[in-house]
C-alpha cells in the first residue's frame, strides 16, 4: 500500500499534467472522448493518442534507463530507420514473417551492442558515441533500402501497424508489453538499483563490485530492442521503409518524454511509467493542437515552452530558492506556533 | 604542447591524403574552379561550424543553429517581401534579433544550471516553431540587392570563382582564429571547457563568458542564414534540418576535444572543407550513392574520436608516470 502510494506520489506531477492537457483539450474539442468500434477496432482520439504515441513510448523505455545510467542515446531515430528498412527488406525478398522480425529486432540489438561498447569499454562520452550512428545510421538504412522507399503488402507485418488484437491496436499491445516486461525486470530484481547506482556514480558503482561495464551494454542493448520495436511498427504502418524520414527527430522526442517523466538528465532515480505517461503527454500536445484546429505551426513552439517551464522547475537552482522558501515559510509557521502556544 | 596539436596533425594528413587520392583519380580536383565551389558550397556550414567550435571548446553544445539558420532564411525572406526595408537593415535587425537568442540560451544555462543539451533542444524547436509560423512555404527573394551580392566574386587564377560568401566563410574563420588564440574572451572560453571550477577559481568571469559563447554561436548562425539565403535564394522553414549534426561532425573530425578545453578554430575549417571534399568525390565518382557520404562521414568521426580516446589516455599515462 505504502509502495502504491509513493509511486502515485511519484507520477502526480506527470498525471496532472496530462490531465490538464487533456482537460483543455476537451473544452477545445468537446466530441474529443467518443470511442467507437468498427471492424473490431476501437476508433477515437484517445485511442489515436495511445496509438500515435506508442513508438515515442517504446522509445522513451529503452531511453529511460540509458539516461538512469547517465547516458543519451541520439541514435535511436537513426535506429528505427535501420531496422524498418531490414523488416522491409527481410519481408520484400521472402524470408517469412518471423525470421524477418528475429532479423529487425537483431539489427536493433547490434546497434545497441555498438553503442554500449563504446561507451563502456572505449569510455566515449555516450553523447559522441550515439552521434556515430545517428549520423551513419540514416546512410546505413538507405544502403539497404537502396535509396528507395521499400513497400510491402504482407498482411502479417501489416498488422503490427494498423492490425488490433481483442479491438485494441497492436502497437499500443506491444507498447504495453514491452514497458510491463521491462518494469518487471528491472524492477522486481536488484538490476534497477545498480542502473541507478552506475547513473549516480559510475566509479562508486565498479569499485563496490556492480559489473557496470557488461551493464551498460545491456542497458544500451535495451534501448536498441525498443528502438527495433519501433522501427517495426513505423514500417508497418506505412507500409514501407523511409529511411530518410522513419524515426526523424523521435530521439528528442524520447528525451524529452523522460525529462517529461522527471527522470534527471544527469542520470540516477528513474520511472518507466512516468516516462510513458510523458510521452502520452507529448502525443496528447501534438493530437491536441491538430484537433482544437490551431495551426500546427504551434506544435514546436508550444513544446519548446513545455520543454522550458521544465527544466526552469528541474533547475537545481530554482529547486534551492524553493526549498528554502519553503523552510522559510514552515519556519515562520513554527515561530507563530511557539508564540501562541505558551 | 605536441600531443594537443596532434588531432590536427592528423585531420590535416588525413585531408591532404584523401584530396591527393582524389587528384590521381580525378585531376580535375586540383583545379581553382572546384576550390571555388567546395568553398561557396560549404559557407554556410563553415560559419556556424566556427561557432560551435568555440561552443564546443567551452564543454557545451548548440543544437538550436540548424533551426536558426532555417530561421533566419524565412526571416530575411518574409521581411524582404512584406515590408520596404532594405536587406541591410533586415540583415542588421537578423542579427541583433540571433545574438540575442544565443545570448538567452547561455543565460538559462548559466544560471538555471541546465545541461547546454537540453536547453539548446528547446531552442531548436522554439527556432524552427518561429519559422513555421512566418512561413510554411517556401519564400523566394527577389531582390536587386541579392542578385549584386549573389554575382560578386573574385576571379582566381585558373578562372575559379572565390564567392563572396565563400570569402566571407574565410574571413570569419580568420576571426575566430583571432578571437580564439588572440584575445581575453577565448582564453577564457578554453579555461571554462578545462573545468568550470577551476576556471571560477582563477577568476575567470564564466557567466559572461557562457552567456557570450552561446550569444556568439547564434550570431554566427544568423550569419550562415544569410549566407545560406544568398545561395538559395529563398527561405525556407524546413531547409537545413540536421545542419548541427554536420557541425558538431566537422568540428570533431578538425580535432576538437568534444569533453572540451582543447581544439582549433582552423581544425574545423578542414573538417569542414573533408567533408565538402566526400561529398564532391562523390559527385565525380558519379556511381556512388549520396548516403554513401553519411556513412563515410560516420566512419571518419568514429576514427577521430578512438583517435582522441587514445590521446588523452596516453597523456594521461605520461602525467601520471611523469607526477
Amino acid at each position: 500500500m505504502t509502495g502504491f502510494k509513493l509511486l502515485l506520489r511519484r507520477i502526480l506531477p506527470q498525471l496532472i499534467t496530462l490531465a490538464l492537457v487533456v482537460g483543455l483539450i476537451s473544452i477545445m474539442f468537446p466530441g474529443f472522448f467518443e470511442i467507437s468500434l468498427a471492424n473490431g477496432r476501437l476508433y477515437g482520439s484517445p485511442v489515436d493518442i495511445f496509438n500515435r504515441g506508442a513508438p515515442v513510448a517504446l522509445l522513451a523505455i529503452g531511453m529511460t534507463l540509458v539516461i538512469a545510467t547517465g547516458g543519451i542515446d541520439l541514435s535511436v531515430g537513426a535506429v528505427m530507420a535501420i531496422c524498418g528498412a531490414v523488416a522491409a527488406w527481410g519481408i520484400t525478398e521472402g524470408y517469412g514473417l518471423l525470421p524477418t522480425l528475429l532479423m529487425a529486432l537483431a539489427a536493433g540489438l547490434a546497434c545497441g551492442l555498438w553503442n554500449g561498447l563504446l561507451v563502456a569499454f572505449l569510455g566515449i562520452q555516450p553523447i559522441v558515441a550515439t552521434l556515430i550512428l545517428m549520423v551513419a545510421g540514416r546512410g546505413i538504412a538507405q544502403l539497404i533500402t537502396e535509396g528507395a522507399i521499400l513497400t510491402f503488402n504482407h498482411e502479417g507485418m501489416i498488422f503490427f501497424g494498423s492490425g488490433s488484437l481483442l479491438t485494441v491496436p497492436t502497437p499500443i499491445i506491444i507498447a504495453i508489453l514491452t514497458g510491463a516486461l521491462v518494469t518487471l525486470i528491472v524492477r522486481r530484481s536488484a538490476l534497477g538499483m545498480l542502473i541507478e547506482a552506475i547513473g549516480i556514480n559510475f566509479r562508486a558503482s565498479t569499485l563496490a563490485g556492480v559489473n557496470t561495464r557488461v551493464l551498460l551494454v545491456a542497458v544500451y542493448m535495451t534501448s536498441g530492442l525498443c528502438a527495433a520495436l519501433a522501427g517495426i511498427i513505423a514500417a508497418a504502418d506505412i507500409r514501407g521503409a523511409d529511411a530518410n524520414n522513419a524515426g526523424l527527430w523521435l530521439e528528442l522526442d524520447a528525451i524529452l518524454a523522460v525529462v517529461i517523466g522527471g527522470t534527471s538528465l544527469l542520470g540516477g532515480r528513474f520511472s518507466l511509467i512516468a516516462s510513458l505517461i510523458g510521452a502520452l503527454i507529448i502525443q496528447a500536445v501534438n493530437t491536441g493542437i491538430l484537433l482544437s484546429g490551431f495551426p500546427p505551426e504551434f506544435n514546436l513552439i508550444i513544446k519548446a515552452v513545455i520543454i522550458l517551464i521544465i527544466l526552469v522547475l528541474q533547475s537545481p537552482r530554482v529547486r534551492t530558492v524553493l526549498a528554502f522558501l519553503s523552510t522559510a515559510r514552515a519556519d515562520a509557521a513554527g515561530q507563530e506556533k511557539k508564540v501562541v502556544e505558551p | 604542447m605536441n600531443s594537443r596539436l596532434l588531432p590536427l596533425l592528423a585531420t590535416l594528413v588525413i585531408f591532404l591524403a584523401a584530396y591527393a587520392v582524389c587528384y590521381a583519380q580525378y585531376p580535375a580536383m586540383l583545379s581553382t574552379r572546384v576550390i571555388g565551389n567546395l568553398l561557396t558550397d560549404n559557407a554556410f556550414l563553415g560559419i556556424v561550424a566556427v561557432g560551435m567550435t568555440f561552443v564546443i571548446i567551452s564543454g557545451g553544445i548548440d543544437l538550436s543553429v540548424g533551426s536558426v539558420i532555417a530561421f533566419s532564411g524565412v526571416f530575411i525572406a518574409v521581411m524582404l517581401r512584406d515590408t520596404g526595408l532594405h536587406p541591410l537593415a533586415v540583415f542588421a535587425a537578423l542579427l541583433v534579433l540571433t545574438t540575442l537568442f544565443g545570448a538567452a540560451m547561455g543565460g538559462v544555462i548559466h544560471y538555471l544550471e541546465m545541461p547546454p543539451f537540453i536547453v539548446t533542444l528547446a531552442g531548436m524547436f522554439l527556432a524552427r516553431g518561429m519559422a513555421y509560423v512566418l512561413s510554411i512555404d517556401s519564400v523566394p527573394i527577389t531582390h536587386e540587392f541579392y542578385e549584386v551580392l549573389q554575382r560578386s566574386y573574385w576571379l582566381m587564377p585558373g578562372k575559379g570563382r572565390l564567392t563572396l560568401i565563400g570569402g566571407m566563410m574565410l574571413v570569419v574563420f580568420l576571426a575566430g582564429i583571432m578571437l580564439a588564440h588572440r584575445t581575453r574572451f577565448g582564453t577564457n572560453v578554453y579555461a571554462v571547457g578545462g573545468g568550470v571550477q577551476t576556471a571560477r577559481l582563477m577568476g575567470v568571469p564564466v557567466g559572461r563568458t557562457t552567456v557570450g559563447i552561446y550569444a556568439l554561436s547564434g550570431f554566427l548562425a544568423g550569419l550562415a542564414g544569410i549566407v545560406f539565403s544568398i545561395y538559395t535564394s529563398a527561405g525556407y522553414s524546413l531547409a537545413t534540418v540536421g545542419v548541427e549534426l554536420d557541425a558538431i561532425a566537422a568540428v570533431v573530425i578538425g580535432g576538437t576535444l568534444l569533453t572540451g578545453g582543447s581544439g582549433f578554430v582552423a581544425g574545423t575549417l578542414i573538417g569542414v572543407l573533408i567533408m565538402g571534399l566526400i561529398q564532391t568525390y562523390i559527385i565525380f565518382d558519379g556511381t556512388l550513392s549520396s548516403w554513401w557520404t553519411k556513412i563515410l562521414i560516420g566512419m571518419l568521426l568514429f576514427a577521430f574520436i578512438v583517435l582522441q580516446k587514445g590521446l588523452v589516455w596516453t597523456s594521461g599515462k605520461r602525467r601520471a608516470a611523469g607526477g
